[in-house]
């Protein structure tokens, strides 16, 4: 196994991978190092999937610009990669005259920040677009072009991409410490050791942590977790953009989204804990969530829970991303990608590229890209199942064939979660009754070859 | 596009005894099974338990599936083939080849019910492996012969839930415990006394299952008892009865008759497969 790179990325989240296919596609060569037993094993495998357009971020924030570039480059990309764009726009909602008097601001922000056709929504016309919605809402501002997307698909399309332009993942690979000798990084950890002229720390929620192997971090994670409640497929039926509440100090607050996948979810919270790695969920919280649904639009009374879950977005003390260069020390940091991530990924690895532009070297000259589409999991554009086959789990109608494939190829899933991201099997409203035994036979059967 | 005079969702028990009726009243059923084999859930019922209001014997799940499957070899029973969805008469129908639509004089719906599973009851705690429904467990267990853990909790006290600990005892698994928020037992007595002295697995009434933790496996679950929270050891998690019908072909309100476990609370499977034949004679005569 090739042991020597030029660029090694600690991490193989959404933000990881899409550097990994930044360089790897400028024509350097490059390892990305992962922990878990598959990619997305951190931040990225439980969020919203809402593509932002930034219309609320700090202005001037470095965040901003990344999310504004990599919004471009995922509109520009995604038919290539067979990436999903449910274009459902979002409402920000007021729901008393004290949020309506914040609207004014909002949209003014939104301009400032380049987000022209964000415009103030009178109460009649809010319910003309979202009958269902309570009466009680009050007056919204609506901004056309946030967007829905596949959380788990765009992240790994850029894997496949940068595999194909000979990029390395490792997974399993837990880096532990590393020393920088004559200008060269050895990486030690669970895969044994890795050298790199420049080492691309992109580790999410253990950020702080893998900094100290370059530098006292200047930054400490705190994760702020999030937990969403997931209505059956029905519900998305009942609300057609995203709805968002006018936000409070700390986050963007709790918000009502259809998914790409054809459901309704509510979420994040956002509640800061210690643990990095388990995203654990809390029945009051769920419940407190769910009446919070059921307040925005009644009609959701009577329909059924398909599922729950929790994310830990990898917050810091700063209030904007933590990406520099190290000079001399040939290593980037990109940390605090806290909430925003999904969307700025693109961004934030053209923004790492012109760190190593300015600070380590030239790019090679890049090669004509070699585009590797993913299976597509949402409604929004043709599945497997439309072409025949046997469904194996029937509430998403997964194939035998998709779950033959995800389990194949340069980066088969290496986990039943990693399975699941990869197909949705096992994730509908009956949560494996009828498939689980089934699918994870396939899995064991692939995987370790025993029937 | 095909037309038949019925259709029937489900090969399950109540949905073949429908269509061996119709034939026998000499009316053109066609059986639309998703599972590449009929039978419904008897399929992965190891236990012994079927038959008995059908054929008068006393077999296990598969065994009597087995059966059912014989008693309509001649009907047009088509396994692989998944309804997506009914417009007005209309089935939209997916198969090995692709998408078609059929067409039906009559439509009944027989796709069974299914428990409940974790997330809709809101137990919080993390995600690990071992969390499952009494179904999932049945099919692990008598289907694929893999067992998920040694020494899990199962949830609920309905008869489905003293089905669990069968299922378990058939690969050697030793439940820790049985666990009921209610003051007494759902299924009836002495449901309790046949667990503890007959299988040793203790039932704690009053008991409330509050989050689940572990990493990859389940390594434990917190459970409030009398007041007080406390954890208890153990590598699974079996989430039993709570029964929901399967019934979300039912979302835009089609015209279609009910028949076996999706109308409702849950039967035995003789008294699906009788309320099958019964349901399709009533409806041959509004054919007829
Ligand atoms: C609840 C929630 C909702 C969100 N909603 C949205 C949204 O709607 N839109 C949006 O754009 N963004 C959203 N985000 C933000 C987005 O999910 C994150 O910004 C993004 O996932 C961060 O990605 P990352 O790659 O930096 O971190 P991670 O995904 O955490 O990746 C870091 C990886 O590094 C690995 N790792 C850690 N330490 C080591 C080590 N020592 N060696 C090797 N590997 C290591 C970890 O296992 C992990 O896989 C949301 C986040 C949350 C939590
Ligand atoms: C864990 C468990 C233990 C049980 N133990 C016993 C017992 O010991 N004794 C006993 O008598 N009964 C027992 N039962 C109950 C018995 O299995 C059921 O009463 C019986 O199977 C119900 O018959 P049904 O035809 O209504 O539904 P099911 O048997 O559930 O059949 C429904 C069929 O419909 C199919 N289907 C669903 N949706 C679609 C669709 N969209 N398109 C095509 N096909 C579809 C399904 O694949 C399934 O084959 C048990 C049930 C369970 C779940």
């Amino acid at each position: 196994m090739q042991r020597s790179f030029d660029i090694a990325v600690i991490g193989g989240g959404v933000v990881g991978l899409a550097i990994l296919r930044r360089f790897a596609m400028a024509g350097l060569s490059a390892v990305l190092l992962e922990r878990g037993a598959d990619i997305l094993s951190g931040a990225s495998k439980g969020n919203s999937a809402l593509l932002h357009t930034g219309f609320d971020a700090p202005a001037g924030s470095l965040e901003l610009a990344c999310m504004q570039a990599g919004y471009a480059e995922y509109i520009a990309i995604r038919d290539r990669l067979n990436l999903p764009l449910v274009k459902s726009s979002a409402l920000v909602v007021a729901w008393s005259e004290e949020e309506g008097s914040k609207l004014g601001g909002i949209v003014a922000k939104a301009h400032a920040n380049g987000v022209a056709d964000v415009r103030h929504v009178a109460r009649e016309e809010l319910l003309r677009i979202e009958p269902q919605l309570s009466p009680a809402a009050k007056a919204a501002v609506l901004v056309p072009g946030e967007h829905i997307i596949d959380a788990w698909s765009a992240p790994l399309a850029y894997a496949h991409q940068a595999l194909a332009h000979g990029a390395v993942i490792l997974r399993h690979a837990e880096v532990t410490g590393g020393e920088f000798v004559n200008g060269v990084w050895t990486l030690a950890g669970k895969a044994g050791p890795v050298t790199a002229r420049v080492v691309i720390n992109a580790a999410g929620n253990f950020g702080d942590l893998v900094e100290a192997i370059a530098r006292p971090s200047p930054f400490t994670i705190t994760p702020r977790r999030g937990q969403f409640v997931v209505f059956d497929k029905p519900a998305s039926q009942l609300v057609h953009t995203i709805i968002l509440p006018v936000p409070a100090e700390r986050t963007k607050g709790v918000v009502l989204f259809r998914t790409a996948f054809g459901n309704l979810a509510i979420g994040p919270t956002a509640e800061d804990v210690t643990e990095r790695e388990v995203a654990a969920t809390d029945t009051a919280t769920l419940e407190k969530l769910k009446s919070r649904a059921l307040e925005m639009v009644p009609a959701l009374q009577g329909i059924g829970v398909n599922a729950i879950y929790a994310g830990l977005r990898p917050a810091t003390e700063h209030k904007d991303y933590v990406i520099e260069a190290l000079p001399g020390r040939g290593w980037i940091t990109v940390g605090g990608i806290r909430s925003t991530g999904l969307t700025a990924s693109l961004g934030i690895a053209q923004h790492a590229a012109g760190l190593y532009v300015t600070h380590f070297g030239a790019l090679p000259n890049p090669v004509e890209p070699i585009w590797t589409p993913v299976p597509n999991l949402t409604e929004v554009r043709p599945r497997p199942y439309m072409q025949g086959g046997e469904i194996v789990c029937h509430c998403e109608w997964v194939t035998r064939g998709e779950i033959e494939r995800a389990l194949e190829g340069p980066l088969p899933a290496g986990d039943l979660g990693g399975l699941k991201r990869r197909t949705r099997a096992m994730m509908g409203r009956c949560q494996g009754f009828n498939c689980s035994a089934h699918v994870e036979a396939i899995f064991r059967e692939k995987i370790h070859g025993a029937a | 596009m095909e037309r038949r005079d019925a259709i029937i969702i489900g090969g399950g028990p109540a949905g073949l005894s429908a269509a061996r009726r119709f034939s026998e009243l000499g009316i053109a059923a066609t059986v639309l099974e998703r599972e590449q084999q009929a039978g419904g859930v008897p399929r992965h019922c190891g236990h012994l338990g079927f038959g008995w209001q059908s054929h008068r014997r006393i077999w296990t799940g598969p065994r009597f599936a087995a059966q059912l499957r014989a008693d309509s070899a001649a009907l047009d029973v088509r396994a692989g083939h998944t309804v997506l969805g009914i417009d007005g008469d209309i089935l939209r129908v997916q198969n090995a080849r692709g998408i078609h639509e059929m067409a039906a004089g009559k439509i009944l719906l027989a796709t069974g019910t299914r428990e409940t599973p974790r997330a809709p009851r809101f137990v919080g705690g993390s995600r690990p492996r071992g969390v499952m429904t009494t179904g999932a467990l049945q099919a692990n267990i008598y289907l694929q012969n893999f067992a998920p853990f040694a020494r899990p909790v199962i949830i609920g006290t309905e008869l489905v839930s003293f089905s669990a600990i069968l299922t378990c005892r058939h690969l050697c698994i030793r439940p820790v415990a049985m666990i009921e928020a209610k003051d007494r037992i759902s299924a009836p007595r002495p449901g309790d006394l046949v667990a503890q002295f007959v299988y040793g697995v203790p039932v704690w009434t009053r008991t409330k299952l509050i989050a689940i933790e572990g990493r990859s496996q389940v390594e434990a679950v917190e459970i409030e008892r009398e007041g007080s929270h406390e954890r208890v050891a153990c590598d699974g998690v079996i989430f039993t009865g709570e029964w929901v019908p399967e019934a979300s072909l039912l979302v835009n309100r089609p015209k279609v008759t009910l028949a076996g476990n999706v109308h409702g609370a849950l039967k035995t499977s003789g008294a699906c497969w009788r309320e099958g034949r019964a349901i399709a004679e009533k409806m041959a005569g509004e054919l007829a």
